[in-house]
């Protein structure tokens, strides 16, 4: 049984976790954020750690039964930062983090509503200097201001990092599946509302929102007669290949190396 | 000294017994308060033993004989003990009569021995073992004292030279007969479940389960909803104090006579249930201590002495052991086998949704696929999360009315989730090509229909439940209809027996439903199919639990089965004893382990009778014993079996219907869509 976040030790890991309204993708109904659940449910099994759940946006009704299947996972309240539909919710996040000053802040890598750009992780480790990590499969070990954990890397692989903290982390769906959502928590838990200004979206406002398109799909065929090949191709290692690991270098030689390749993928011109 | 020494004991041990009655009584008030008619529920005690209690008890002769000796000869001598030996009335007629029931009593009590020796498994030993003899003693001491009385013997024969020895050795009897009787009927004793089972008939949270003398089926197997309006009330049954004051006292009236536990298809699965030792594990619990004195067959797996409770502690704890295991609590398939056994009417089922409930909408801990299948059906309507506007895709070509185009119908086809099942969707199929041929006028909600609540409701998740039934009572409230008809056993149950109490004033749920056999019956009574001779092998039914135990619909499906000229190999177990294929109560989505699996057991009863076909009338008894490796019998829904003997009427009377199909206000592509 997991660790229950309730009962942290006074001076254990600080986590601040943030959530947003999720959206299921048959119904569209509202539902807590897969991932975001899933940050949830590392950050309460993380042991001795106090966890505290941050939302920026508006207070609705269906969004706050989204926000309540957080605390049906077991968590006392979830700290709704109130701002207006066209806010840019940066600043307002960056502000409550900088207060909070939580030494792991923990979300999903994208939204499931909205923009869903999965760039906010980003935008916040800019704005409050700290280092990113995305893909976050466990956090193994939290010693002295550094962060032991692992990341998911494509097809199974894991690669161990060790982080200064705070540090902002993602996760997404290669971390533990998140715990059911009991009624009678999600029910008696609180959402806590907090006033902030609203910095409005100017960027957003320009934008033209329109409906995505469903798009042909191309078919996969597998020419391969046999069993054997189509096991084969379905468990082939992705095309490429090429690329290259870069260890000990200097921050510039690394810069120049993504830059480089950047360049060659036609990414900048 | 008999004289002087008599009343002493018999007072003092009535004494005992009352001081025993009220700490026991105290024991159930820790229970929640649940309201009950006292007076009137008291007054019933005696037609509810009489007429209810023995017909349950009557299935097995030999015991309901043996009762009616021991029982009845036992409350006639100690009332008239009392009168004769302790107020000292020394009238020969009453002499006469005491010893005559003691006799009957003696009687009894050696067909309790004989029993017993040596018990069947299903039977509690330990202090259960010395019942006999005890009330051989009681009945023995009891004659032997009042010989004297009813002048046999000449008086005062007890007073002198060897008469001493007799009149110590007798007392001593005496004082092991009412210590038995009257001491342990209150201090918890095997005696115990007559005290506790009389007040529990004058309490039952069921009346409604008793007949009341003016005929009529007496059945209550609907769960009772819970209340969710209190945000801060705790949902289910955490601690044995959280039960109602008369489910306790239910509890105690358990006499571990084992008929549950012979009947529980989780139990002969080896799965760690036994209903009996859950029953005995909430008297533990209530009254505080280990489950170490319990002498029957333990939770398969789990031997007895590792677990102990308090009423004030929780029943399953988060981590470690408590009282029970979630294991088996999350084994019932709610098939209440168990609940039509006991002869003491103790409601077993929902006791252990009571827990379930506890488990999943505070701990959220149902166990295996029980959180994805309840997420799946908040999000989507139904457990296996398929797009709800995909209900209808199975059924594309066949051109079915729908109730928003009709908005009236004779007969509303509740379709269930089956649709998303391409075994049942042949089933379906079936039964509309029936309705077809019978001309009967019939619609569907299609994709407005939302899965019934069963599952979620046997899972625990009330709030669930109710969102769903309150939505489809809603959907429902829209259209008129007469009836309606699902070939689904456990939407049927629920639509009929467990929406009445989410109804309100504007929309009520109190609707005429029926189970597709039942329909088709009427139908074939009303001569509006033919039938081709039947040319198959032979064939068995199977009883569906929510069906038959819940519904008590037995009959329907074998007309039926009878009117397509086949006769039905009975199997040993069928009708209220039928075993369950195991696909109930959400046990193939919890799925726990045992040594074998429930609907193997119950296709080597379908092998047993030699039949080639089993008709079954459920999606998932279908699945469950289609899921049973070959070779078997086959297995066939009652409406496929009808389908394929229908002769369809001349094309005459066909044509007209034929042409306004295409023609029809959906058609096919946008039904699909």
């Amino acid at each position: 049984m997991p660790h229950n976040a309730t009962s942290s030790t006074p001076g254990g890991l600080n986590v601040a976790v943030l959530v947003s309204i999720g959206r299921h993708p048959l119904t569209a109904r509202t539902r807590r954020a897969d991932q975001d659940a899933r940050a949830v449910e590392m950050a309460l099994t993380l042991d001795g750690a106090s966890v505290s759940l941050i939302h920026a946006g508006q207070q609705e009704r269906e969004h706050e039964e989204a926000l309540r299947g957080y605390l049906g996972m077991g968590i006392d309240t979830v700290n709704l930062i109130q701002q207006c539909p066209q806010a840019d919710v940066v600043p307002a996040l960056a502000d409550a983090l900088r207060q909070g000053a939580p030494q792991l802040v923990l979300s999903g890598a994208r939204a499931e509503t909205n923009e869903a750009s999965g760039v906010l992780p980003y935008l916040l480790a800019e704005a409050l200097g700290w280092p990113i990590i995305t893909n976050l499969a466990a956090v193994e070990k939290v010693e002295q201001g550094m962060a032991t954990v692992l990341q998911a890397l494509p097809r199974g692989k894991r690669r161990r990092l060790r982080i200064r903290l705070p540090a902002i982390a993602t996760v997404d769906s290669s971390a533990p599946a998140a715990r059911q959502s009991a009624f009678g928590p999600a029910r008696r838990g609180a959402l806590e509302h907090l006033d902030a200004a609203s910095d409005i979206d100017e960027a957003l406002a320009a934008w033209q929102v329109q409906p995505a398109r469903k798009r042909p799909k191309r078919l996969k065929i597998v020419k391969s007669s046999s069993a054997r090949d189509r096991f084969k191709a379905a468990a082939a290692k992705a095309d490429g290949g090429g690329g290259q690991t870069l260890t000990d270098v200097t921050p510039e030689q690394g810069a120049e190396a993504i830059f480089k390749l950047l360049k060659e993928e036609g990414v900048l011109r | 000294m008999l004289d002087t020494l008599l009343p002493i004991l018999l007072f003092s041990a009535l004494l005992l017994a009352a001081i025993g009655a009220v700490r026991r009584v105290r024991l159930w008030r820790q229970g929640r308060p649940s309201s009950v008619p006292v007076i009137k529920g008291l007054m019933q005690v005696p037609r509810r033993y009489l007429v209810d209690l023995h017909h349950v008890v009557e299935r097995d002769k030999y015991i309901s004989h043996t009762h009616v000796a021991t029982a009845g000869g036992f409350v006639l001598a100690a009332l008239l003990a009392i009168v004769v030996h302790g107020f000292g009335l020394q009238s020969a007629i009453l002499g006469w009569v005491l010893l005559a029931a003691t006799t009957s009593m003696f009687i009894g009590s050696l067909l309790v021995a004989k029993r017993r020796s040596p018990p069947p498994s299903r039977l509690s030993k330990g202090p259960w073992m010395r019942l006999p003899k005890s009330l051989m003693a009681f009945s023995l001491g009891m004659f032997a004292v009042t010989l004297p009385t009813a002048g046999i013997l000449p008086e005062g024969v007890f007073q002198s030279g060897l008469g001493w020895i007799a009149a110590l050795v007798l007392a001593a009897v005496i004082v092991w007969g009412l210590g038995e009787m009257f001491f342990g009927m209150t201090w918890g004793g095997p005696m115990k479940h007559a005290f506790a089972g009389a007040l529990h008939l004058a309490f039952h949270r069921r009346p409604e389960r008793f007949s009341d003398g003016t005929g009529g089926e007496h059945r209550s197997t609907g769960l009772k909803a819970l209340k969710l309006d209190d945000d801060n009330a705790k949902l289910g049954v955490e601690k044995p104090a959280d039960f109602t004051w008369n489910q306790l006292l239910g509890f105690d009236a358990c006499v571990q006579c084992g008929r549950c536990e012979a009947m529980c298809p989780a139990f002969a699965a080896g799965q760690p249930l036994n209903p009996k030792k859950l029953i005995q594990d909430m008297v533990v619990g209530m009254a505080g201590g280990s489950d170490a004195k319990y002498y029957g067959s333990p939770y398969p797996g789990k031997p007895v002495g590792e677990h102990e409770g308090h009423p004030h502690g929780p029943i399953v704890a988060r981590q470690g052991t408590s009282l029970v295991d979630p294991e088996t609590l999350w084994s019932c398939t709610t098939c209440r086998a168990c609940v039509e056994e006991c002869p003491m009417m103790i409601e077993h089922v929902d006791a252990i949704v009571d827990m379930r409930r506890f488990l999943t909408l505070e701990h959220g801990n149902t166990p295996n696929k029980g959180a994805e299948v309840l997420d799946n059906l908040i999000a989507t309507d139904n457990p296996g999360g398929f797009d709800p506007d995909s209900r209808l895709h199975w059924a594309a070509d066949l051109n079915l009315p729908l109730m928003a185009d009709k908005q009236e119908a004779d007969v509303l086809l509740w379709l269930g989730d089956g649709v998303f099942d391409m075994r049942n969707q042949r089933t379906l199929r079936a039964f509309i090509s029936v309705l077809r041929a019978a001309n009967v006028d019939f619609a569907v909600l299609g994709n407005e229909e939302r899965d019934s609540g069963d599952v979620a409701r046997r899972l625990g998740d009330e709030a669930t439940f109710q969102t769903l039934a309150r939505r489809n009572i809603q959907t429902l409230s829209r259209y008129r209809f007469a009836r309606i008809v699902t070939c689904d056993p456990h939407s049927f149950h629920v639509l009929k027996n467990e929406y009445g109490e989410l109804g309100t004033a504007q929309t009520p749920a109190d609707y005429h439903v029926q189970h597709h056999s039942t329909y088709i019956s009427e139908l074939v009574s009303a001569n509006k199919l033919t039938f081709k001779a039947w040319k198959g092998g032979s064939v068995t039914y199977h009883d569906p639990c929510y069906l038959g135990r819940y519904n008590g619909e037995y009959e329907a499906p074998r007309d039926v089965l009878k009117a397509l000229g086949i006769e039905i190999k009975e199997m040993a177990r069928s009708g209220y004893r039928s075993r369950c294929c195991g696909g109930g109560g959400g046990a193939p989505i919890t799925d726990i382990p045992g040594k074998q699996r429930i609907p193997d057991m119950r296709m080597e009863d379908v092998r047993e009778t030699g039949a080639d076909l089993v008709a079954v009338g459920c999606p998932q008894c279908t699945a469950m014993l289609e899921g049973v490796v070959e070779p078997r019998a086959g297995i066939k829904d009652i409406a496929e079996l009808v389908a394929d003997a229908l002769i369809i009427e001349t094309p005459a009377d066909q044509s007209p219907q034929r042409q306004q199909a295409p023609a029809a206000p959906r058609p096919a592509l946008e039904v699909a869509s």
